[in-house]
């Protein structure tokens, strides 16, 4: 490549840059960065999670120029949205299903750090830094959903909030100050809105504290073994940048076929029908990254438990450095773990699948047993795998399982 | 680029960076007219909307303004002023010397019809709203309106004569339906 000057060349630039070394700080972080050699694909997702949060910001800001937060005009808004402001359909559709792609990104991101060991030491606060950011996400999620104001946004906020009634002694009390009255309504409306708006910049800045820990504690790889030192890394860009921008334009074929082919599909039908208080639709399913909670909730025939066994399916993850207790990371070299990882997300799909069907029959058996697997998964099987598992051998570095077979 | 592909030839390493380079500008294009054409959706809706170009006409009934009557009417949600001349204000806008206008116009161009005057009733300096639409108003030294705002004094054809404003009221375009109704816009 011809030598491109760095921007720290300039005189002026670096002038600056002695006052407020933003420029050298950005340039150590989002170039020089020395990365593992060996990232596969699965660590596209990362930069994918930042981008969707840029696309739902930005569509974000556009829709709030046109938006009412107000019960009587909400629905009629959005409908304008729809029809009347020049491409509001298509802003609105790239935010409306942002929110699934969102979640689609994060989860395989999650996934992809359970599966090669990306929560353990040193990486603990990286790892609690990332559930901080998926709660965030779905809290900004839940009231994203409720602001169109129809019939699933009305029930499902009923629902949702009525969750914190189960509390004792304080539920009844935190469900009317979420609410600002006696039911979901106009109060609630416009304080969700105030807070959709507000939390994805929240999210910005625990992202910003997730890419410091990532930057202190290194990228983990595949391999799930350190860096010896220069020889196993590269620098971010051009190798990375290049990386996941090829990644990004294949991902946004993907949310395209979303956006311009199947709009709906992903949302429920019931939400173009405007808010009744009135009326419960006849069956309520919030959207599709929310089942496998739902499922869970569902399970338990217990108004309390079941909404602690759903807080406690995300919390949990919290726990999960100690939880696991085998010093190997990556599952390529854990042959026990690596069978139960994928039972693991059988189970979750199962769950998802569950929480969409009416608790009844097959449905809510399903959701039983995937339940109870669920935490077991946490609880039993992954300290006891640490302890009787025997790892196979680590290679010696990044680098050794590539140059073995060549002049090293 | 296919007669490049000669590896270890002097030309080959030669052209395998213009390659690269023309690789590189490539990639920056696809990704600025990416970039460009997604903004512009973004942009494009802070336009009006199909709702509020639906509502950019008016229509107005002057059968009930008497003569010398004056009326407001909201187009584009802006006061029009209507006003039916008498005889002597449409003589005092005719009579006029252009030379002594800062917007030279004769009043004939600024009408259809000589008893009804028809302008934007927002004043060319920085939009407030002049007086004189009111019996009580004051109307300023040329017999139109005046602006408290910062003092702007407008004829009776609705013309700047005097103050900080540099252009006339604006004459909105329109057309009499009949006779007697008029849609503006």
């Amino acid at each position: 490549m011809s030598a491109t000057p760095s921007l720290l060349d300039n005189k002026l630039v670096k002038w600056f840059d002695q006052r407020l070394p933003i420029v050298s700080t950005m340039h150590h972080a989002g170039m020089e960065y020395p990365t593992p050699k060996n990232l596969t694909y699965w660590w596209n997702f990362g930069s994918l999670a930042g981008f969707m949060l840029v696309v739902m910001m930005v569509t974000g800001i556009f829709l709030a120029m046109h938006y009412t937060p107000h019960v009587d005009y909400a629905f009629a808004s959005v409908e304008r949205i729809m029809r009347d402001v020049n491409y509001g359909w298509l802003i609105r559709y790239i935010h409306m299903n942002g929110g699934s792609m969102f979640f689609v990104v994060v989860y395989i991101h999650v996934f992809r750090g359970l599966y090669y060991g990306s929560y353990k030491s040193p990486r603990e606060v990286l790892w609690w830094l990332g559930i901080v950011i998926l709660l965030l996400m779905m809290a900004t999620a839940f009231m994203g959903y409720v602001l169109p104001w129809g019939q699933m946004s009305f029930w499902g906020a009923t629902v949702i909030t009525n969750l914190f009634s189960a509390f004792p002694l304080v539920g009844n009390w935190i469900v009317t100050l979420l609410w600002g009255g006696f039911s979901v309504d106009n109060p609630t409306l416009n304080r969700f809105f105030s807070l959709h708006y507000l939390l994805p910049f929240v999210i910005a800045a625990v992202v910003f504290l997730h890419i410091w820990a990532l930057h202190t504690t290194k990228s983990n790889n595949p391999l799930g073994i350190e860096a010896n030192g220069p020889q196993d890394t590269i620098p971010f860009h051009p190798y990375y940048t290049v990386k996941d921008l090829y990644g990004i334009g294949v991902f946004l074929i993907f949310y395209s076929l979303f956006v311009f082919f199947a709009p709906n599909a992903l949302g429920d039908a019931a939400n173009y029908i405007p808010a009744n208080p009135l009326q419960t639709p006849p069956h309520i399913v919030p959207e599709w990254y929310f089942l496998p909670y739902y499922a869970i909730l569902r399970s338990i025939p217990n108004k309390l438990l079941g909404v602690l066994a759903m807080f406690g399916s995300i919390l949990i993850l919290f726990l999960l450095p100690w939880l696991d207790t085998s010093r190997v990371r990556s599952a390529r070299f854990r042959p026990i773990y690596k069978l139960v990882f994928w039972v693991f997300v059988i189970c979750c799909v199962a769950l998802t699948w569950a929480g969409g069907k009416p608790p009844e029959g097959l449905a809510l058996w399903v959701a039983r047993i995937g339940t109870i697997y669920y935490f077991l998964h946490f609880l039993v099987f992954m300290p006891l795998i640490g302890w009787f598992e025997r790892p196979l051998a680590l290679p010696k570095s990044i680098s050794a399982p590539v140059l073995a077979g060549g002049k090293a | 680029m296919a007669d490049t592909a000669k590896p270890g030839s002097a030309a080959g390493v030669h052209d395998d960076a213009n390659r690269r380079d023309f690789l590189f500008l490539l990639t920056g294009a696809a990704g600025a007219i990416g970039t460009a054409s997604a903004v512009w959706p973004l942009i494009s809706s802070m336009n009006p909307a199909a709702d509020v170009l639906a509502l950019s006409s008016t229509e107005v009934n002057l059968a009930p303004v008497q003569v010398g009557q004056a009326i407001t009417v909201v187009w584009r949600g802006k006061p029009v002023f209507v006003r039916h001349r008498t005889p002597e204000e449409i003589a005092s806008a005719e009579k006029v010397n252009l030379k002594d206008l800062p917007d030279p116009k004769p009043d004939s161009e600024r009408v259809k019809k000589p008893e009804w005057l028809i302008v934007v009733g927002v004043c060319t300096h920085l939009g407030c709203v002049p007086l004189g639409q009111k019996l009580g108003d004051p109307r300023g030294d040329y017999g139109g309106w005046f602006c408290p705002c910062h003092g702007s004094h407008y004829d009776t054809s609705g013309r700047i004569r005097k103050g900080p404003a540099p252009a006339n009221l604006a004459v909105p375009g329109y057309t009499f339906v009949t006779d007697t109704s008029i849609r503006i816009g």
